[in-house]
């Protein structure tokens, strides 16, 4: 069976949601903990639990374009 | 300040609140349901001033929603169906929709587009509603409100993402898979430690408090019961399944900015990380849900089934009215200087 391709999908004015096989590694090659299968990556650098997403953007008023 | 949190917690059965209340209860226990039910449901109705806030009205509705979920020991499984207590089911429904349709302010429908109904969802819940209940408690709440706060939430969060699990069979393709992936993720992702629901029994434990489901029913005043009775009437429904799905996204939306004041405030009254866990989890899993809830589940529903669109929006305002109501009363008790819980008296 061919393996499903991991996807990251930028949501509208939100964070990078990732799904599929993928690794996260830290700056200094240490890996990152996933703690769940479909995860969100922050995208407006305001989040306090980098590299995830923890919803600030909205309060923010991130756009994206 | 008085407080009721010694209170010895109910388990076995809740104490009943009025006439309805009672008949159901000793009809779920065994005594099984005539016409009187009936009749008493029909003398609720006709006499109640306010359905949100009517304690027999909605306990009723709790137990008979109870009896579906299998939430309450001691319901006799074979009234699940029961004629009788279908129609008093509807007798309470019809004005609790009425109620809450009248309360809830309804945002104007955008197009039934996917984008347009997600932007339409995020800005009704971004609204600022007055006073907020996760500021008070991350800045400001005592370790007593802190354990009333989590005796409120244990009416629903016992048995989190159950309401809305009703809507799973009734939705198609990406919708579905959508709210799958969501409740997937509510229900641990395939680990029982970290079903959700079972990471606030943890909560529960950690301040020292019961974390049987509705160990605290008795304490809770009707406006909570009605922030989860208006869920299930809405999952249980299949004519208001937009509603459950607009009340997901709302939920979701409106959580991981106010999980991350409460887990501040756990942590800033002393309380471990057994007790904060929960809210800790839930900053990150729901900035995921929220983008699901609102573009892939709620936004395609729309789009797919715009018929859908009114309940959708419905449903999500009522979600923000209705736990807004249950916010304001805490918070409203706690300026008195009182309890937000019932005092037993009233209970008994």
């Amino acid at each position: 069976m061919k393996p499903v391709r991991a996807t990251v999908t930028p949501y509208p004015d939100g964070p990078l949601i990732v799904r599929g096989d993928v690794e996260l590694i830290a700056g200094d090659g240490a890996p990152i903990p996933r703690r769940r299968r479909t995860i969100a990556l922050c995208r407006c650098g305001l989040s306090s639990i980098k590299p995830f997403c923890d919803g600030t953007h909205k309060a923010a008023g991130f756009r994206a374009d | 300040m008085s407080t009721t949190l010694s209170a010895t917690p109910t388990v076995s059965s809740p104490a009943a609140r009025g006439p309805l209340s009672r008949a159901l209860l000793d009809a779920f226990g065994g005594g099984g349901a005539d016409s009187r039910i009936t009749e008493l449901a029909q003398r609720a109705v006709a006499e109640t001033l306010d359905v949100i806030h009517d304690d027999d009205i909605q306990l009723a509705l709790f137990v008979l929603y109870a009896s579906v979920y299998g939430s309450l020991p001691g319901l006799d499984p074979r009234l699940e169906w029961d004629p009788q207590l279908i129609e008093v089911r509807r007798l309470l429904e019809e004005p609790f929709e009425s109620a809450l349709r009248e309360v809830v302010p309804m945002p104007p429908l955008p197009q039934p587009a996917q984008e347009t109904v997600a932007a339409a969802l995020f800005s009704l819940t971004s609204a600022d509603t007055g006073p907020s209940l996760s500021r008070h408690l991350a800045r400001k709440a005592t370790r007593e409100q802190a354990l009333e706060f989590l005796i409120q939430r244990s009416i629903y969060t016992l048995r989190e993402a159950d309401p809305h699990s009703w809507a799973i069979p009734r939705l198609h393709g990406r919708a579905k898979a959508a709210l799958v992936e969501i409740q997937a993720d509510e229900y641990g992702g395939g680990r029982a430690d970290r079903v959700h629901a079972e990471i606030f029994a943890k909560t529960m434990r950690g301040a020292g408090l019961d974390d049987r489901y509705a160990g605290y029913v008795d304490a809770v005043p009707a406006v909570t019961l009605c922030s989860l009775n208006a869920m299930s009437m809405f999952g249980v429904n299949r004519r208001l399944l937009g509603a459950i799905v607009g009340h997901l996204a709302a939920f979701e939306m409106t959580s991981s900015i106010p999980n991350r004041l409460y887990g501040e405030g756990l942590r800033r009254l002393g309380f471990g990380e057994e007790v904060t866990d929960y809210f800790d989890e839930h900053v990150e899993a729901d900035a995921v849900h929220e983008q699901i809830a609102g573009h892939d589940l709620a936004g395609a529903l729309a789009e797919d089934q715009p018929e859908l669109l009114a309940g959708i929006m419905f449903g999500a305002a009522a979600c923000v009215t209705v736990d807004g109501l249950v916010a304001a009363h805490m918070l409203e008790s706690w300026r008195r200087g009182e309890s937000s819980l019932r005092s037993t008296e009233v209970a008994a």
